[in-house]
């Protein structure tokens, strides 16, 4: 395969509620931080990712293209989905050999709407969603399926959170204190509403680029040694909700294990689909993971996929790890997921 | 355009206004069992999955890929979703050829459609502050100035749409998967239906049709059965409230083009391409495309149209199948074009293949006339 890089990430400092910025508005400055990072202002293929019903709105994906300034007219594409395929979907035309450079961004507001009950509309419209089934009721069967230590769960949220603390883009949210409430505050059983991520709104950009450009470009670039992605059965009873197969599949497909990791950047909304990712990924102990914080610290989702890449990016573009990786899902309990390998 | 890459089976389901017998599952799960068969393959054989529609409002479904991945035979694979408003059918099958382009994947099934019946298209297409300050109803309402403007600007006589809603629903009764069928369809009847938006009336304007269409692309070394070769893609986007950008005929359409013919060696569209298979969902795009795609001089495009070029018999038949104006499930209507094309010059269009053709043109276009997409297939390798 072309060798292609991460050159440049940038995201927003993500808020917890609207700030009344429009999604243009809230792309415009990752756009112009990721073109002024690298210098380039015109890319070879441009890609999306973003969510209509975030917004509750047809097409939210067209006036971001007045964020970008597209004229003259850009080769560009959109998928409804974590902006984290729209790289692969960039990947993919890179390796076509006709151009040598791509910029990709994901965006989503989850405080226009209820994220909890709109996520319901995302299941078989005729089996599934009449039951009413919402985000946090999947995620409680899986929780259930997975049958973690309280304890276990609770570390992930702590370190989390005081992971995002210390991280400028992600939210400021305390420590959960279970002191305070021994019998816990369930969301739904057994999901404790820390256990929930938060409500946010923000947007990332990468910018892509081809092995002498990447070169040119910066002096660390973050190589994609393999990416991979992997969809399973719909049906939440026709899948093993305490592993996930699809991950496994696609962290073997983009070689994970080929090697040790320092860092992995996992799109764990709850923690523990974090468990279930770090067995998928067959992680050591000794990788840190999601030390952004990860989606417990900040969601801004259709871009919290594409962030954990530009966070696995990130420490080899300022040379301090080796090789990295970064995931992103999506669907219900971890229905899809896609693996990427990052090296310096 | 990277590795070559050849369209080896067409799926299409019979368009119609309400497919009560199947639900969005089995839909799409017709049009992709019909092009395996087509290509003498299985689900086991498919690498990858693409699948498109646009907007998710529509059939009320939230990213519906999720749910539809067991019907696509997709559990275990890699799939992807593309949404790129009305162009989303074009782009659904480049965003599959470059899985296969890229080198990435052998065999890729690129699948799209919309369910209209389960959904309200002139309500969801009618988008509300802040997105839009827009006081237009449905898509008519937005392109019918465009269209008054293409007129102005072109002294084009106002019998010239309904040329175009007769002549494509004359090639629509030759298409068994076309949704109207109005034999008889003259020039009278159409005048005598009510007007919908000045100047469009109600027979120059496409239906709402439930439908799927699927692919499947292939690498030359997983060619089986009739190829249709790829020898063009690209796709142009530009920025809808970009001030004075040509609503008429817009850049990215011209882009678009150019990159497209470029890739083909195509120098002069009218005498190089066969056929061509052209987004129309309102009469008078086709005078204004044939002008915005090269194919007449600006101000000249009607002429063409009026001369009887753009039929079935004529020197350069535009949408032989019916086109959008015959069938259209939304999401699915680009990848229709695109598949069309590719049957022209397989040589399996049926009763409405155009004799000898070897090369065509699939387009598609979306949004505010601002998304394009591009493929020109060829029968010989390129």
């Amino acid at each position: 395969m072309r060798e292609v890089a991460i050159v440049a990430f940038a995201q927003t400092r993500h808020t917890s509620h609207d700030t009344g910025l429009s999604e243009p508005e809230l792309i415009r400055p990752v756009i112009e931080e990721v073109k002024e990072r690298t210098g380039l202002s015109r890319f070879g293929f441009t890609c999306s990712g973003s969510c209509d019903y975030l917004a509750g709105a047809p097409f939210s994906f067209v006036s971001a293209l007045d964020a970008l300034g597209a004229w003259p007219p850009i080769s560009e594409s959109h998928v409804e989905m974590d902006g984290a395929w729209a790289l692969y979907e960039a990947w993919v035309r890179l390796q076509h050999g006709d151009i040598d450079s791509a910029l990709v961004y994901g965006f989503g507001k989850s405080s226009l709407g209820d994220l909890r009950t709109i996520a319901t509309l995302q299941l078989d419209p005729y089996y599934l969603a009449p039951l009413g089934l919402d985000l946090l009721s999947l995620a409680a069967l899986q929780a259930a399926a997975v049958g973690a230590e309280r304890k276990e769960l609770d570390d992930i949220v702590r370190r989390s959170r005081a992971d995002g603390r210390a991280n400028p883009y992600a939210l400021d949210l305390p420590d959960p204190d279970p002191d305070s409430d021994p019998g816990g505050d369930h969301a739904v059983r057994p999901l404790l509403t820390t256990d929930v991520p938060p409500v946010t709104d923000g947007a990332a950009a990468v910018v892509l680029a081809t092995g002498d450009l990447a070169r040119r470009l910066c002096p660390n670039p973050a190589y994609v040694r393999g990416i991979a992605h992997r969809i399973e059965p719909h049906y939440p009873g026709m899948r093993d909700l305490a592993h996930s197969a699809s991950a496994a599949d696609a962290a073997r497909a983009a070689g994970v294990g080929e090697g040790p990791v320092e860092v992995a950047e996992l799109h764990a909304q709850f923690p523990h689909e974090e468990i279930i990712l770090r067995r998928a990924l067959d992680l050591r102990e000794d990788t840190g993971v999601n030390p952004s914080g990860g989606p417990l610290a900040a969601n801004p989702v259709m871009a919290t996929g594409l962030i954990r890449i530009g966070e696995a990016a990130r420490p080899i573009l300022d040379g301090s790890a080796r090789r990295t990786v970064g995931h992103a899902a999506g669907g219900p309990c971890l229905q899809h997921n896609l693996v990427t390998v990052l090296e310096a | 355009m990277g590795n070559r890459c050849a369209v080896i089976g067409v799926g299409q389901t019979r368009y119609t206004t309400k497919r009560r017998d199947v639900s969005m599952a089995g839909l799409v799960r017709e049009a992709a069992l019909r092009a395996l068969e087509d290509a003498g393959l299985t689900f086991k054989d498919i690498d990858a999955v693409v699948i498109g529609k646009a907007p998710d409002l529509f059939e009320g479904v939230m990213m519906p890929e999720a749910y539809l991945a067991d019907a696509l035979g997709a559990a275990g694979k890699p799939m992807m979703r593309v949404h790129t408003a009305g162009s989303v059918g074009g782009s659904t099958a480049l965003a599959g050829a470059s899985l296969v382009q890229g080198g990435v994947h052998e065999r890729v099934l690129v699948v799209a459609y919309e369910k209209q019946s389960e959904s309200n298209a002139t309500w969801a297409l009618s988008t509300h502050l802040p997105f839009s300050a827009s006081l237009v109803v449905g898509a008519g309402g937005y392109f019918a100035p465009h269209i008054r403007d293409y007129i102005r600007r072109s002294g084009a006589p106002g019998h010239i749409g309904t040329l175009v809603a007769v002549k494509d629903r004359r090639n629509a009764l030759k298409n068994p998967y076309a949704h109207l069928k109005i034999p008889g369809i003259d020039r009278k009847m159409v005048e005598s239906t009510p007007m919908l938006w000045e100047p469009i009336r109600y027979l120059e304007t496409c239906p709402s049709s439930d439908g799927a269409c699927a692919m499947v692309l292939a690498a030359e070394s997983a060619v089986t059965g009739t190829p249709a070769w790829l020898h063009g893609t690209a796709m142009r986007s530009e920025p809808i409230f970009r001030a004075g950008r040509d609503t008429v005929s817009p850049r990215a359409g011209i882009d678009c083009a150019a990159d497209v013919y470029r890739q083909a060696g195509i120098t002069d569209p009218r005498r190089q391409i066969d056929v061509a298979e052209v987004y129309v969902p309102f009469s008078w795009y086709e005078p204004m495309w044939l002008e915005n795609l090269g194919f007449a001089a600006e101000g000249e495009g009607w002429k063409l149209t009026e001369s009887g070029a753009t039929a079935l018999d004529g020197d350069i038949p535009w949408n032989a199948s019916g086109g959008v104006l015959s069938s259209n499930p939304i999401g699915a209507s680009g990848l229709i074009r695109f598949a069309e094309a590719a049957q022209q010059v397989r040589g399996l269009a049926g009763d409405h293949q155009v004799d000898g053709a070897r090369t065509a043109l699939g387009h598609a276009y979306g949004g505010g006339a601002q998304f394009f997409a591009m493929w020109i297939v060829a029968r010989e390798r390129p």
